[in-house]
């Protein structure tokens, strides 16, 4: 294990799993009084309540390991574009009904073993998050996987429309499981989480869902990359207009 | 969120004011009497049935629609707090849509069906949705003002003739303690901010106040012109089915809700509103009915779009739910084999 | 508009153990797997349940309320049933 463990390190690594939740949350948000039967509108909403509140926990963690007076609102709001390291998958719109659907299941296919593998982290906090978000990931994974399932073998028309989704946005799941020099490093010192590892276990879901959902595993082609370095799709300026909206415009007070 | 705006107007025709002298009507006015709740497949008079699916249905209708306005500003929350409140708020509106609609099933009456009226434009839904959300301190009103004005006509329907409304308002009222108090808390907020945030607040108080009086619904004294102390109406009191009347409930209001403003630091736009020493309420201006009536029947700044919005939501998702319902069929098919 | 209305389940819920399941409402679901999710969304948003049921709406049969009187009223009658029917004096203690 390494001599000197940067605070700076783990409060960057607490930041880009907190983008990861914020930006996903905001996304589900977006289906309020728009999913396509109220019972799923309320299970939609406790998914992205999940996820708010795992970002909480996640900022506020890091802006102590900061020490810079930075709370979860400073970074959830104030940062720039660029300063954002949530994957690519999670900023995708919702395009249709079936693309949120894809979203979720590929990112909570990942999130289930980061998060239990989190759970056996050197750092208590990140130890103890990683505990309680992979009760809260199973239930989304369960929840994900059974639309998928339904829509894929359900009529032709959803079943054409899931395979378009997940053809889609296949290009975003291979950067779930690149390691970059800051997993390295906390890897070395038992706090993060081997991100190459997961691939095994996320490819096991996937392919069983899949098959039971009728639908056809895309090749494992190019895959898009850039989120982790703060590099986003151009939907992502639109989303953090909206989301940064209050905090831009009325800067430094308290609501 | 019920508000007695919703009454059964003058002179509707599709709901029978029952004369309720056979043998059954008169056992059923007797339970009602003696304070027993009516269950589903109790014997009721159809006037009944029909002014409750009718309340019951605008009632959930009013929680769905009421997603929307407090919907909008989801995203753009200004802390992580708020968004999470706001979104377990919108989420309650949600649910309490769906314990009506599921009290309303009772009646034997599908939701498919309600939900038919809703979206071409028959059934009605409180019109207090139809104002738009503008600012931030929008949600603050709607919390404080709105739920408020809603949680008073709520209580007394918690003790409502038939079992499974009244088991549904109690459900509702008490998740909805947290909707208003959210809702002050957050003007109390604004209030304790800078100058643009009071401006923000007074700005959204301005616009909500009359709209929150008007949740009552018109005078019901008799010989007012804007009255409709209609047979409806008192048969409904009859039936338990509504239990207090409108102005003693917008009076009630009023008190409580105007030692609240101004602790906030707000004025209230009522150039009339006084303390009234004598009978112990405030006194206050006329109510402007004619913009009431123009926004019940479709002329409020967002009617269109909140059904818009709602139709589209519908026929987008029609591809989900047929999926799933063909889904079922296959399985089942498949575990019967 | 096409009439699939998704079916109807009826949903109980176990607020903790060593209780009864107890009926609280009702869900629209195309499954009955999806109608355990939609209860458990619905109706245990503030941890009301340790254990929910769900039951197709149409599976369940229920008595007439017409019946009520030949049904529940002759038990109404047997008093014998309880305790209070029976006079023991005050002095006999234990019983």
């Amino acid at each position: 294990m390494s001599a000197v463990i940067d605070k700076a390190d783990i409060a960057s690594y607490a930041i880009r799993w907190g983008d990861d939740a914020l930006i996903l949350s905001h996304r589900l948000a977006e289906w309020c009084a728009d999913a396509p039967e109220l019972e799923e509108d309320m299970a939609l909403m406790n998914l992205a309540l999940d996820l708010v509140g795992q970002a909480r926990t996640l900022y506020t963690y890091a802006g102590e390991l900061e020490g810079r007076g930075r709370d979860e609102d400073a970074i959830a709001f104030t940062r720039e574009e660029r300063d954002y390291k949530n994957a690519l998958l999670v900023e995708q719109p919702n395009e249709d009904f079936a693309y949120a659907v894809a979203r979720q299941f590929l990112y909570d296919a990942f999130s289930l073993p980061f998060y239990q593998a989190l759970a056996s982290s050197k750092d208590a906090t990140l130890a103890a998050l990683g505990e309680k978000a992979a009760k809260e990931v199973r239930y989304h994974l369960k929840h994900s996987a059974d639309w998928l399932i339904r829509l894929g073998d359900g009529t032709d028309e959803s079943h054409r429309r899931m395979q378009a989704a997940i053809d889609e946005l296949w290009t975003y799941t291979g950067e779930l499981f690149v390691n970059d020099d800051l997993d390295r490093r906390l890897i070395a010192a038992g706090i993060g989480v081997d991100l190459a590892a997961l691939k095994s276990a996320w490819n096991d879901t996937v392919s069983t869902v899949l098959k039971e959902a009728t639908l056809q595993r895309p090749a494992d082609g190019w895959m898009a990359t850039g989120g982790r370095e703060g590099r986003h799709s151009e939907y992502m300026g639109y989303l953090l207009a909206e989301l940064q909206y209050m905090q831009r415009a009325y800067p430094n007070m308290k609501w | 969120m019920y508000t007695q705006g919703l009454d059964i107007p003058k002179g509707d025709k599709s709901i029978p004011v029952e004369k309720a002298d056979s043998a059954e009507a008169l056992r059923f006015q007797a339970r009602i009497d003696a304070d027993e709740k009516i269950e589903p497949k109790d014997w009721m008079p159809e006037g009944y049935r029909k002014t409750l699916i009718r309340q019951i249905s605008q009632h959930a209708h009013s929680e769905v629609i009421g997603m929307q306005p407090e919907g909008n500003w989801i995203t753009r929350a200004p802390t992580l707090r708020r968004k999470a409140i706001l979104m377990a708020k919108v989420q309650d509106e949600g649910g309490h849509g769906l314990y009506l609609y599921s009290a309303a099933e009772t009646l034997g009456v599908s939701r498919d069906e309600l939900v038919e009226q809703l979206l071409d434009g028959s059934a009605k839904y409180s019109s207090i949705f139809n104002y738009p959300t503008l600012t931030w301190a929008d949600i603050g009103a709607i919390g404080w003002l709105v739920d408020g004005a809603a949680i008073m006509n709520q209580i007394p329907l918690c003790r409502c003739s038939y079992g499974p409304y009244a088991r549904a308002m109690i459900r509702i009222c008490k998740e909805e303690s947290f909707h208003q108090r959210q809702g002050y808390e957050l003007m109390l907020a604004l209030s304790r901010g800078s100058a643009e945030q009071k401006a923000m607040m007074q700005d959204a108080f301005d616009r909500w106040w009359w709209p929150a009086l008007m949740m009552f619904g018109p005078h019901d004294t008799k010989g007012d012109a804007e009255g409709i102390k209609s047979q409806h109406s008192e048969q409904s009191m009859k039936w338990r089915i509504k239990r207090v009347s409108n102005d003693e409930l917008r009076q009630k209001f009023v008190d409580v809700t105007v030692p609240q403003a101004e602790y906030l630091g707000l004025k209230v736009p009522d150039p009339h509103l006084k303390w009234n020493a004598e009978t112990g309420h405030y006194d206050f201006g006329p109510i402007d009915w004619n913009e009431f009536k123009n926004v019940l029947i479709g002329n409020g700044p967002c009617n269109k779009k909140r059904l818009k919005m709602r139709r589209e939501a519908h026929e987008r998702g029609a591809w989900v739910r047929e999926a799933a319902m063909a889904y079922a069929a296959k399985k089942a098919k498949r575990n019967a084999a | 508009m096409s009439r699939k209305e998704w079916p109807l389940y009826e949903v109980f819920i176990r607020s903790r153990n060593g209780l009864n399941h107890i009926h609280v409402g009702s869900v629209h679901a195309p499954d009955p797997k999806m109608a355990l999710e939609n209860a458990r969304d619905a109706y245990t948003r503030r941890g009301e349940g340790v254990s929910i049921w769900v039951v197709a709406s149409n599976a369940i049969t229920a008595s007439d309320p017409g019946e009520k009187e030949s049904l529940f009223e002759p038990l109404a009658e047997k008093v014998y049933r309880h305790p209070t029917f029976y006079d023991i004096p005050d002095e006999v203690k234990n019983i």
